[in-house]
C-alpha cells in the first residue's frame, strides 16, 4: 500500500467537502474492494475519506411502498432485516449471498453500487426493482445510475446517501457464482409490480448491469419460467474470461432468469 | 492399545498453540536490526536484460543496498540445482540449463528475479523496487508444453536444444508393442493433468543472518527439509560452508511439496546479509508472489493405450507423456515425471507389459516440481481413466473389470521397477462397494433424473509408492541424496524424553504421533515427551518430510533408537534389581522383573543412568541413543475411492453427492490424524478435478490465474461429508508395518470424480478441471 492521508468526517456534508478538496480522494465505506486494491498497489488515492462510521448513512426503513436502505448499511444487516425480508425477500436474499460473512459484515450497499463492479449483485437489484439512488446532491433513477464498467453517474464529490427500492408484487434473484471469486458469473433479478410492469436485470454477463426487454415482455404476458423458453440474449458483447465464454454466459442468463422467476413464485 | 499408544485417536498436541494463534512461523521471528528484502521481478515471460539502473532505488528512503545478478556472479554464488540425474533413452544426461538465483542476462518466466532491494522496512524496499529501471528486450515465449519441442519454438536454455531436457523411457517397448499387436481390444485415451498452484496457507519466507565475528550464517526458512537446504546451499550453491550454516525451519504452515525445494529467495537473503555487513535480511512472499514463483505441480500431456484380450484381461500398456518442467529445473523436478510417475503405471493390476516414454520440456513458465502425490496422481489419473473408459467401451461393469485384473499374489514384481510387497485390493473394493451402496445406484440415478439432474458414479482403485526411499535403489536411479532417516532419543535424568528427528512437521502431527510411539514402547505419558525437529544445530542430519515418509521411514528410525535405549535401560534395571537382563520387561512406565513383583519406575532407571553411582561394570553413563534407518523397499498404500455426482445439465454445475474412501495404509498410529489426512487429500484432489487450474496466456506467458479471484480453491461447500474407512494389510518392509497416508487422497480422488461426471453426462471427453462450462459443453456435445 502506498501512503495516503486518512480522514474521518463527522457528517456527509463534511465528507463531501473533504472529497472536493482532496487531490485524488476516495471514499472509504466497508473497504472490501478499495482496501485490497490499495494493498496490491493498484490504487493510490491521495486521501481516504472514511464514511464507514457515519450513523446518518445507516439504517433501513419501509415507508410509502418503498424500502429505503442507507448507503452505509452492511450487507449482513440488509440480509437479516425483518423489514426487508417482509417487503422484498429477494433483496434480503441477494444481500445474504454477497461474498462471504466477512465481506457481508463490512461491505455496504453504497460502496457496492458506487464501485459498479460488472459482477456485483446489488446493481441487479437497483435496476431490477427500478430503485432510486439518493445522493448528497440529488436523486438518480436506477436505470440512469450505472453508466459503464466501474462507472456511474456520480460526480467526483457526490456521495450516495440511500437507495429507495419500490416494493414489488413479486421479485426473485438467481445467481450463478464464479467458482473462484464467488462474484456473479451471471445474476438475474426479476420483479413484477402491482401494475403488471416487469423488470429483468442482468449482472455479471455484460460490462455493466442491463435489462432484457424481450424477457420483460414475455413475463408481463405470462409470469412463469416457461414464458422464457426460447428467449435468450445474444452472446456478442457479453463478458468472456477463463471462467466462462460469452456463449456460456448467454445460456446462464436464460437459465438464471427462469430460476429467478421460479424463486419469485 | 493404551490411551496414548499406537492406534489411539489422541488429540494433536500441537493444535493448542496453532488454534490459539501461538504458532511461531518464520515471519513471526523478529531478529534485532532486521532489514527487509523486496524482489524486482520480470513482467515478461522471456526477455533479454539490456541494462539495469539501480541509482534511483539506491537513493530512495531507507534503502541499504540494491543487488543484481551481476553482483551475485561477482561473488561467485552458484546457480540452483536439480538433485536427481535422469538419463535419456540414448544414454545422454539430462540437459539442465543454468538457474541463477537472480537473472543477469535473460529472464525466463514472469516473476523471475532481476534485482533485490534491501531496506529498513518492507514498504520502503517495495517502494524502491519500483524505482529500479530495467531495460528489457522482450522475446517470444513458449508456454504450451505440447508445442515447446516444435521446430521454430522459442528456446528457453541454450543447454537444451529444442527445449527437450530428456527423452526417457521405462519398461519393455517391444513387449508393450507386441501386447498391443495381439490385443482383442485397445482402449486409447488422451489426458491432460492440469497445472496447479500449491497455495500453502503460510507463504514462503526466509531470514538470512550473517555473523561476521564467527563467519557463521543462520537461515530461518519455510522448509520441509532444513538439512537438505543446508546441504544444497553449502555444497552446491556455495553461499556458506556447511559447518558454518545453521538452517532452522520453525513452525511451517503447510507445504504440500512446495517447501521441499531450495529457492532463489532464501539463497539471496543469506548472501545479502553478508553483503550488508551482517544485519538480518527478511523476505516474506505476498500471495501474488506465491502464485508467480512457488514451484507449481502436475502439468502433463499424455497419450495412453491399454490392450485387452478377448476375456477382458489386460495384456499391456503404452504411455507417452510430455511433462512441463517450466523455465528452470527445480530441486527434484526431474524425478517427478519419471521415477515417481511411470513406476506406478501398473496400478493395482497385473499388467504383463508396460512401456512409458516421457519428454521433459522447458517452457517460459514458473518451475514445476513435486506437489502432494508428485507423479503418482498423474499415473493414477492415466490408469484409472483408462480403466473406466475401458469398462464403457467393453460394455462391462467398471468394478468388475478392475476386480478381474487385480494383482492377487504378493510380492508382485511389476514391469516398471516396483515390487509390491503386500495388499488386498479386493478387500478395499468390496468394502467401498458396500459403503457406497453400489447396488442402489440405479435407483438413485432414476430419482435424480426425475428432478432433472444427471447422476453418475465413478471409481478409482489407486496405488502409490511411499516411504521414500531405499537409498541404494534411488541412488542407482539418479538421486543425488540417500533417503534414509535419522533419529535420536534423549532420556533426561527425570525420565522425560526428547525425540530428535530429521523429518519435519508442517501439518502432519509428528509432535503427537511420534510421542505415541514412545508411549507405546516406554509407557511414558505423551505430555512428558517432546519432539524436536527443524533445526540443523539440534538434529544432526535428516532428509525431511515429503512422499508420505515420516511414518514409515522417520518413525522406523525412532523405533531403532528406542530399542537401543530400551536395551540399555534393561541392563541398568537388571543390575539394580539383581535380576537377569532377559527377565526385564518394560511396561506402563516401569521396568519389571517378569514373574516377580519387583519393579523400578522408568525415571529411576534414567536417574541411575545419569548419576552413574551404580551402573553395571564398564557401562557409560547417560541414556541417549541415535539411529539411522534406511528402508528396504517403498511402501504401497492402496485403496478404492467411489464418487457420486449430480450434474445440472442447464448450467454444467457438478455437485459431489458422496465420496467413499477405503484406504489400506497398513498399521495406523493415530486414526484421527489419518482421517484428517484423507479429508485434506481428497479435498485437494477434488479441487484439482473440478476447480483448480493454473492458466498462462499462451502467447504472452502472463499468469492469468494470479490470485484467488481467478484461481478456484475448493471450499467446504464444494465437497461432501466424506465417508472414510480403512482396511489393513501390514507392510512387511518396516518394523511398524506402516505404509503412509499423506498423499493418498490427492492421488486417488481426481479420476474418481472425472469418472463420475463422465458417467453422469454420457460423454467421456472431459478434461480437468471439470468447470461448469466444460461440463455444460460436454453435455451439449452428446445431447
Amino acid at each position: 500500500m502506498y501512503e495516503t492521508t486518512y480522514h474521518r468526517p463527522g457528517s456527509v456534508a463534511e465528507a463531501a467537502a473533504m472529497l472536493a478538496k482532496a487531490e485524488d480522494g476516495k471514499l472509504l465505506a466497508g473497504g472490501q474492494t478499495l482496501i485490497p486494491t490499495m494493498k496490491q498497489r493498484l490504487a493510490s488515492p491521495s486521501d481516504l475519506v472514511d464514511i464507514g462510521a457515519l450513523a446518518e448513512l445507516r439504517g433501513i426503513s419501509v415507508k410509502d411502498g418503498a424500502v429505503v436502505v442507507g448507503a452505509g448499511t452492511r450487507h449482513a444487516d440488509v440480509a437479516a432485516s425483518a423489514d426487508v425480508n417482509g417487503a422484498i425477500a429477494a433483496l434480503a436474499a441477494l444481500a445474504g449471498g454477497i461474498g462471504d460473512p466477512h465481506v457481508r459484515h463490512m461491505g455496504t450497499l453504497g460502496g457496492s453500487i458506487a464501485n459498479n463492479d460488472p459482477a456485483a449483485d446489488y446493481p441487479a437489484a437497483v435496476v431490477g426493482l427500478g430503485a432510486t439512488v439518493m445522493t448528497s446532491k440529488r436523486s438518480i433513477a436506477g436505470d440512469d445510475f450505472f453508466t459503464g464498467m466501474f462507472e456511474t453517474a456520480l460526480d467526483d464529490d457526490e456521495i450516495i446517501t440511500a437507495v429507495s427500492f419500490p416494493v414489488p408484487e413479486k421479485a426473485g434473484y438467481a445467481k450463478f457464482p464464479n467458482p473462484a471469486s464467488r462474484y456473479a458469473m451471471v445474476g438475474v433479478f426479476v420483479s413484477r409490480r402491482a401494475n403488471g410492469s416487469v423488470r429483468v436485470a442482468v449482472t455479471g454477463a455484460g460490462p455493466s448491469v442491463f435489462r432484457v426487454p424481450a424477457m420483460e415482455a414475455a413475463l408481463a404476458a405470462n409470469w412463469s419460467p416457461a414464458a422464457l423458453d426460447g428467449l435468450s440474449v445474444p452472446a456478442d458483447g457479453l463478458n468472456a474470461d477463463i471462467h466462462g465464454s460469452s456463449e456460456y454466459r448467454a445460456n446462464l442468463v436464460t437459465v438464471m432468469a427462469k430460476r429467478a422467476v421460479a424463486a419469485a413464485g | 492399545m493404551g490411551m496414548e499408544g499406537i492406534g489411539a485417536p489422541v488429540k494433536r498436541k500441537e493444535d493448542r498453540r496453532f488454534i490459539t494463534g501461538r504458532g511461531r512461523y518464520t515471519d513471526d521471528i523478529a531478529l534485532k536490526d532486521t532489514t527487509f528484502a523486496w524482489f524486482v521481478r520480470s513482467p515478461h515471460a522471456h526477455a533479454r536484460i539490456r541494462s539495469i539502473d539501480t541509482s534511483a532505488a539506491r537513493a530512495a528512503p531507507g534503502v541499504i543496498d540494491v543487488l543484481t545478478g551481476a553482483d551475485l556472479a561477482g561473488d561467485k554464488i552458484g546457480g540452483l540445482i536439480c538433485g536427481w540425474m535422469i538419463h535419456s533413452k540414448d544414454g545422454s544426461p539430462m540437459k539442465a540449463g543454468a538457474h541463477p538465483a537472480i537473472a543477469a542476462e535473460v529472464v525466463k518466466h514472469v516473476g523471475d528475479q532481476v534485482a533485490v532491494v534491501i531496506a529498513e522496512t518492507r514498504n520502503q524496499a517495495r517502494d524502491a523496487a519500483e524505482l529500479v529501471e530495467v531495460d528489457y528486450e522482450p522475446l517470444p515465449a513458449i508456454v504450451d508444453p505440447a508445442k515447446s519441442c516444435d521446430a521454430g519454438a522459442p528456446q528457453v536454455h541454450p543447454e537444451a536444444p529444442g527445449n527437450l531436457i530428456y527423452n526417457w523411457g521405462l519398461g519393455d517397448e517391444a513387449a508393450a508393442d507386441a501386447a498391443l499387436a495381439r490385443a482383442a481390444r485397445i482402449v486409447k485415451l488422451d489426458v491432460r493433468n492440469n497445472r496447479l498452484v500449491p497455495n500453502a496457507i503460510e507463504p514462503r519466507s526466509a531470514i538470512g543472518s550473517y555473523d561476521p565475528a564467527e563467519e557463521h550464517y543462520t537461515l530461518y526458512n519455510t522448509s520441509q527439509n532444513p538439512h537438505v537446504a543446508r546441504l544444497v546451499l553449502s555444497a552446491f550453491v556455495g553461499v556458506a560452508p556447511e559447518h558454518k550454516l545453521r538452517v532452522i525451519a520453525p513452525d511451517v504452515g503447510g507445504g504440500f511439496g512446495s517447501k521441499i525445494f531450495i529457492y532463489p529467495e532464501e539463497t539471496v537473503c543469506l548472501w545479502a546479509s553478508r553483503r550488508i555487513g551482517g544485519r538480518p535480511v527478511k523476505w516474506t512472499a505476498d500471495r501474488s508472489e506465491s502464485f508467480l514463483v512457488d514451484a507449481h505441480g502436475r502439468d502433463h500431456v499424455t497419450h495412453a493405450e491399454l490392450a485387452f484380450d478377448a476375456d477382458n484381461r489386460i495384456l499391456g500398456l503404452k504411455v507417452h507423456t510430455i511433462a512441463n518442467i517450466g523455465a528452470y529445473m527445480s530441486t527434484f523436478s526431474s524425478s517427478v515425471p519419471t521415477y515417481l510417475y511411470a513406476t506406478l503405471l501398473s496400478g493395482q493390476y497385473d499388467i504383463p507389459a508396460i512401456y512409458a516414454e516421457v519428454d521433459a520440456v522447458y517452457t517460459h513458465t514458473a518451475p514445476v516440481d513435486a506437489y502432494r502425490g508428485a507423479g503418482r496422481p498423474e499415473a493414477t489419473y492415466v490408469v484409472e481413466r483408462l480403466m473406466e473408459t475401458a469398462a464403457r467401451e467393453l460394455g462391462v461393469d467398471p468394478a468388475e473389470l478392475r476386480r478381474k485384473n487385480f494383482i492377487r499374489a504378493f510380492p508382485h514384481q511389476t514391469p516398471v521397477i516396483m515390487a509390491y510387497d503386500a495388499g488386498d485390493y479386493e478387500a478395499s473394493l468390496d468394502a467401498a462397494l458396500k459403503i457406497a451402496d453400489y447396488a442402489g445406484f440405479a435407483a438413485r440415478k432414476a430419482e435424480a433424473r426425475a428432478r432433472g439432474k444427471l447422476r453418475g458414479i465413478g471409481f478409482s482403485c489407486y496405488i502409490e509408492a511411499c516411504g521414500i526411499a531405499p537409498s541404494q535403489a534411488v541412488g542407482s536411479l539418479g538421486a543425488g541424496v540417500g533417503l534414509w532417516e535419522s533419529a535420536e532419543v534423549r532420556v533426561n535424568p527425570v525420565g522425560t524424553v526428547e525425540v530428535l528427528t530429521g523429518c519435519h512437521s508442517h501439518g502432519q502431527g509428528h509432535e503427537t504421533t511420534y510421542a505415541q510411539l514412545v508411549n507405546e514402547r516406554l509407557g511414558i505419558p505423551i505430555d512428558q515427551i517432546s519432539i524436536v525437529h527443524g533445526d540443523t544445530d539440534k538434529v544432526q542430519f535428516g532428509m525431511g518430510t515429503y512422499g508420505s515418509r515420516s511414518g514409515a521411514v522417520g518413525m522406523s528410525a525412532v523405533l531403532k533408537a528406542l530399542e537401543k535405549v530400551e536395551a540399555k535401560a534393561r541392563k541398568i534395571a537388571a543390575h539394580l534389581m539383581e535380576a537377569s537382563e532377559a527377565d526385564i520387561v518394560i511396561e506402563g512406565g516401569e521396568l519389571k522383573v517378569a514373574g516377580t513383583d519387583k519393579t523400578l519406575p522408568f525415571f529411576q532407571v534414567a536417574l541411575a543412568a545419569y548419576t552413574a553411582h551404580n551402573l553395571p561394570a564398564g557401562m557409560e553413563p547417560g541414556l541417549k541413543e541415535g539411529a539411522f534407518y534406511d528402508p528396504t523397499n517403498f511402501t504401497f498404500p492402496a485403496g478404492t475411492y467411489i464418487c457420486e455426482v449430480e450434474v445440472d445439465p442447464d448450467t454444467g454445475k457438478t455437485e459431489v453427492c458422496s465420496f467413499v474412501a477405503v484406504d489400506d495404509f497398513g498399521k495406523i498410529i493415530n486414526p484421527m490424524i489419518v482421517e484428517g489426512q484423507v479429508h485434506g487429500g481428497v479435498t485437494q484432489g477434488l479441487g484439482q478435478a473440478m476447480l483448480e487450474n493454473c492458466v498462462y496466456d499462451m502467447e504472452t506467458g502472463q499468469l492469468l490465474t494470479g490470485s484467488f479471484m481467478d484461481y478456484a480453491m475448493p471450499r467446504a461447500s464444494d465437497v461432501p461429508s466424506y465417508n472414510v474407512t480403512t482396511t489393513e494389510t501390514v507392510c512387511p518392509g518396516n518394523p511398524l508395518g506402516m505404509k503412509g497416508c499423506g498423499e493418498a487422497g490427492a492421488i486417488g480422488s481426481p479420476p474418481a470424480l472425472i469418472n463420475a461426471i463422465t458417467d453422469a453426462i454420457g460423454n467421456n471427453d472431459l478434461s480437468m478441471p471439470a468447470t461448469p462450462e466444460a461440463v455444460w459443453r460436454a453435455c451439449r456435445a452428446v445431447a
